[in-house]
């Protein structure tokens, strides 16, 4: 029993040693973006100062750069949505025999480095937009939320497709039967059916697109987005700046992901509690019968 | 072959292999086909059928292939001026490739040992962290999947998705402050007398790889465990009745099933280590190599886009041959890595 | 309103597979027909052709004299009931059963009044505003029969329906379904691999196997008249004997099967030389020796006491599948002991000569 113990003490020490790890940067990080040294500095700890917050807000390439990285963002999720939703949906319709071939051309973004997708996005829409004459869309911008869309597009069709998977066939079949045209059947069954998947690939799509540098550094030419930013001024020399932005987005993530935790939870307790109800029911009815007969 | 044919065999080669399956369903539904099932137009009403077919038929042919078959035509072309493209020097060529494995364009006696080398240690990198990330990451998606109560589990995930939310680039910093000369670890040493000069961690690389460890860590955490938890406690417990060491457990019960999810995140650890560009150029010493800044130089610096295709082309090529063994490794397929 | 349904030589292929073959049968106007028949015969084929979301390859499908051909599933005046009911699971109890109507444009003071209707017709008058998910088997159950029934259809479709629910609860759902089918007097449309609900509900029966339908009938004439060896092995509990026919007169056919000469009626015409199987359903074996071509003798194998009967299991010509016995109580006999041997008897007016065909697995 006792060496069972020390299985279980070498485990717990392990976990702690890993989350120690994965924190330990980013707490050293934060703890910089409030002492007072303007190289990042974490300790000798000096005197507290929230001076590298207030140097965030007069930062106007910063601020430009978050503008557009929101801006790309939206266009992502405008756009790699309803991209991703019709590939999940061509996938299980598609000719059995061009599956596979399909398959590998859908998530081959995902296995492809991002750097190799803004570049050849680079290319292709430079010469494109030259020989059609639409030259007007070869911006940092467009290129940026078409190269990011690319594989994007490509994470929201797998979330799609592990919720298709679980889809029964026979509910469209049910509703057509009933007299429904194949249209109304896609708008009140399946896409009813998608609706936790179509927010879930919504989030992912716009965090994906918001923390995007590989792709976006090749596809954004003389524009910035937030990521390109810190790149550049990450490279010229550190600041704790760019720490107190840090302790920003973590606060930020930390308070969506509780808050997304909260939410769960209580509706998972709702979800118990009519079960439950329903489980007792089903049990009156059966005493019920029994006593009829 | 002229250019021009070229590309418009680059536009023509997809929509050729559409008309083929096109072909090859119509025939296949006319001979054993299901009977009175309904062809995709009639299936999805007009209006839904036009959205299915334009958003994947412009992502598909667009963004994806189109877009890839270029780069790799483009890389075979020499540069020149926009006015001379398309003109009698506008041929195919080898000249980019040439460039990688002897660094001239023309000349064969010399090879180009900083590109070379750049390569290879980059590819011997990656696969050693992401080796690394394998022996981190497994224990604590095993503790996730099959040891931890629901609600310690909850805690567990959400500790994992915050850091995963964080982009890279705040996470190479972060780095940077522990590991800089006067970072947190040599003021730390010093401080307690254990070296008294500063250790230059970023000049010996070792931030370099502890950064590419950590930036993807947690990619490959979330398949390990999703694969892990979906194997059935008994035949653990099975297998500890019948007195099997816990070694044995894991790697003749425990891994074969988890196989699906191991070559997974292997193939995206390797991938993303391969092709990162933020860890090395924050990250990196003056002297240190990695593959991706130098195409990014080839870009922006020598401005030699058709080289740096040439570049992409061989990380690409690379990074297939990679997925290709790890598939073959395993002996599982594509779909069940990207689940 | 109700109608009629025919299926004229109805062949319905899947690539180089048959999966029904030519299957003609009229399905009369509110008449409530099953077709019962091992999994894999072929009986759901059927049911989605005639629901509309399979085509015959030959042959056609009319309803109430209409060819159906090339009319699509939400256009036939038919409604299915799905094996696993197929249930919105979105949508509350009201909008599930109200989405025939809603689909149908009918305005929601009308489709309301309705759906309140059939509520109180499925015995739950009030639980419009539940979700699926708070129901009892039992409830969905009657949630999809009313859902189907609010399209007003001609004629219901049942997918095995009740095969989910537990015995107690198929037994009672077997009488509602036919109450309701009285009460609203349309043509149902029956599949099930469960000769019990086949024989206690229908008003025919057609026994299907490998995709061949083998006999349409009441089910009695299922069951004591049954003209292949299919039906005659898969319908009720019944003892197959296998031989060759030696004598055939009066009526009455002899084969030569492992255990003796066995003689039993000839209603299918079989000649001398022919390959037959003779069936004696257990209950028709008394205890004790008798004519000579009307017993048998074997060993006792096990004996099992079920109350009001007692089902005895002798050595037969096939040592996979002992003959069946069934002695009821108070028959006068004493019952002879496991490993002795004994002597068992049948009538052969009651005993049945068919020519040899495939026969079910058990």
């Amino acid at each position: 029993m006792s060496s069972r113990l020390v299985m279980r003490g070498m485990i717990g020490f392990y976990i702690v040693l890993f989350f120690v790890y994965l924190f330990g940067p980013l707490v050293v990080m934060s703890v910089t973006a409030f002492n007072t040294p303007n190289y990042p500095q974490a300790w000798p700890f000096e005197s507290f100062t929230l001076h590298w917050f207030s140097a965030l807000a007069g930062d106007d390439e910063l601020v430009e750069g978050i503008q557009n990285s929101l801006v790309i963002g939206a266009l992502v999720v405008a756009i790699a949505v309803p991209v991703g939703l019709a590939a999940a949906i061509v996938m299980t319709q598609i000719y059995w025999r061009a599956r596979s071939l399909y398959y590998l051309i859908v998530v081959s973004p995902v296995l492809t480095p991002g750097v190799i997708l803004g570049i050849s996005t680079v290319i292709f829409w430079r010469d494109l937009t030259t020989l059609t004459g639409l030259k007007f869309f070869y911006n940092g911008i467009f290129l940026a939320t078409v190269g990011q869309a690319t594989f994007i597009s490509a994470y929201c069709m797998l979330i799609f497709l592990s919720r298709l998977q679980r889809f029964d066939r026979a509910q469209e079949e049910a509703a057509l039967d009933l007299g429904a045209s194949y249209p109304q059947v896609f708008f009140h069954i399946l896409l009813p059916f998608l609706k936790p998947a179509i927010l879930s690939a919504a989030i992912l799509a716009f965090l994906s697109s918001f923390e995007n540098y590989n792709t976006t550094t090749f596809a954004i030419l003389a524009d910035k987005t937030l990521t390109t930013v810190l790149a550049g001024r990450v490279r010229q020399g550190t600041t704790p700046a760019i720490s107190a932005l840090a302790v920003i987005i973590i606060a930020v993530t930390l308070t969506g992901a509780i808050t997304y935790e909260v939410l769960k939870r209580r509706e998972d307790r709702v979800k118990a509690k009519r079960l439950q109800k329903a489980a007792e029911e089903e049990r009156g009815g059966l005493v019920a019968i029994e006593a009829a007969e | 072959m002229s250019s021009t044919v070229g590309r418009i065999a680059i536009v023509l080669l997809p929509l050729l292999v559409i008309a083929v399956f096109w072909a090859m369903s119509a025939m296949e539904r006319r001979v054993a086909g299901h009977p009175g099932e309904r062809g995709f137009l009639q299936r999805n009403g007009a209006a839904i059928s036009l959205y299915l077919i334009l958003a994947v038929g412009i992502w598909t042919l667009l963004l994806i292939v189109l877009p890839q078959l270029y780069m790799v035509d483009f890389s075979f072309h020499p540069k020149l001026p926009p006015a001379q493209r398309g003109g009698e020097r506008d041929v195919y060529t080898l000249e980019n490739y040439r460039y990688f494995i002897y660094g001239s364009t023309v000349r064969t006696d010399q090879l180009n040992t900083v590109h070379l080398k750049a390569f290879f240690l980059t590819i011997g990198a990656s696969i050693f962290i992401t080796a690394l990330n394998f022996a981190i990451c497994y224990p604590i998606a095993y503790y996730m999947a099959q040891v931890a109560g629901p609600a310690r589990l909850r805690v567990l995930l959400l500790l994992l998705i915050v850091p995963y939310w964080i982009n890279e680039i705040l996470r190479a910093f972060a780095l940077r402050v522990i590991f800089g000369v006067n970072g947190l670890l040599n003021t730390g040493l010093m401080a307690i007398g254990v070296i008294s000069d500063p250790i230059d961690f970023i000049g010996q690389d070792i931030a370099l790889y502890t950064g590419l460890s950590y930036a993807y860590l947690l990619i490959m955490v979330f398949p390990l465990y999703n694969a892990i938890e979906s194997l059935d406690k008994n035949q653990i417990e099975a297998a500890r009745d019948l007195g099997a060491p816990w070694w044995h457990i894991h790697l003749n019960v425990v891994m074969p099933f988890a196989k699906p999810g191991i070559a997974a995140g292997c193939t995206l650890v390797f991938m993303l280590t391969a092709g990162a560009l933020a860890a090395p150029l924050i990250l990196g010493g003056p002297k240190s190599l990695w593959f991706t800044p130098i195409v990014y130089d080839r870009f922006y610096q020598a401005f030699n886009w058709n080289q740096g295709s040439a570049y992409a082309f061989i990380l690409l090529l690379t990074c297939i041959a990679f997925v290709l063994v790890v598939l073959k490794a395993f002996k599982v397929s594509l779909g069940e890595i990207t689940r | 309103m109700s109608a009629d349904v025919e299926l004229d030589r109805v062949t319905i292929r899947f690539g180089s597979f048959t999966a029904v073959r030519n299957a003609t049968l009229k399905i009369n106007n509110g008449e409530f027909f099953s077709f019962l028949g091992p999994s894999g015969c072929g009986k759901t084929t059927i049911l989605r052709t005639i629901s509309g979301f399979l085509e015959p390859s030959e042959g056609a499908v009319r309803i109430g004299g209409r060819d159906m051909r090339g009319i699509g599933p939400n256009k036939r005046p038919t409604a299915l009931i799905f094996q696993n009911l197929a249930l919105f699971p979105l949508m509350s109890v009201a909008e599930n059963i109200g989405y025939g109507l809603r689909v149908r444009g009918v305005p929601g003071e009308a489709r309301r009044r309705r759906v309140d209707e059939l509520l109180n017709l499925i015995a739950m008058p009030g639980a419009g505003d539940k979700l699926v998910s708070e129901l009892s088997g039992g409830m969905r159950q009657r949630v999809a029969i009313a859902r189907a029934l609010a399209v007003e259809p001609q004629v219901l479709l049942l997918d095995e329906p009740l095969s989910a629910l537990d015995l107690k609860l198929r037994q009672h759902m077997r009488n509602e379904l036919r109450n309701i089918q009285q009460r609203v007097g349309i043509t149902f449309i029956y599949i099930t691999h469960d000769q019990g609900e086949a024989l206690t509900m229908s008003d025919r029966i057609a026994v299907m196997n490998a995709g061949v339908i083998e006999q349409v009938g009441d089910g009695r004439s299922i069951y004591d008249r049954p003209e292949t060896a299919f039906v005659a092995s898969f319908v009720g509990e019944n003892n197959p004997f296998e031989g060759r026919v030696v004598a055939a007169e009066n009526g009455h056919a002899v084969i030569e099967s492992p255990v003796g000469r066995l003689r039993g009626r000839n209603r299918r015409a079989v000649s001398i030389g022919d390959p037959a199987v003779l069936f004696v359903r257990p209950e028709i074996f008394a205890l004790g020796s008798g004519h000579e071509d009307g017993s048998l003798e074997s060993e006792v194998l096990n004996v099992a006491f079920e109350g009001n009967t007692t089902h005895l299991f002798l050595r037969g010509p096939d040592p996979k599948k002992p003959i069946m016995v069934s002695v009821p109580r108070g028959a006068g006999s004493s019952i002879p002991e496991q490993g002795s041997r004994t002597a068992i008897r049948f009538d052969p007016e009651d005993a049945l000569v068919l020519p040899a065909g495939s026969l079910a697995r058990e």
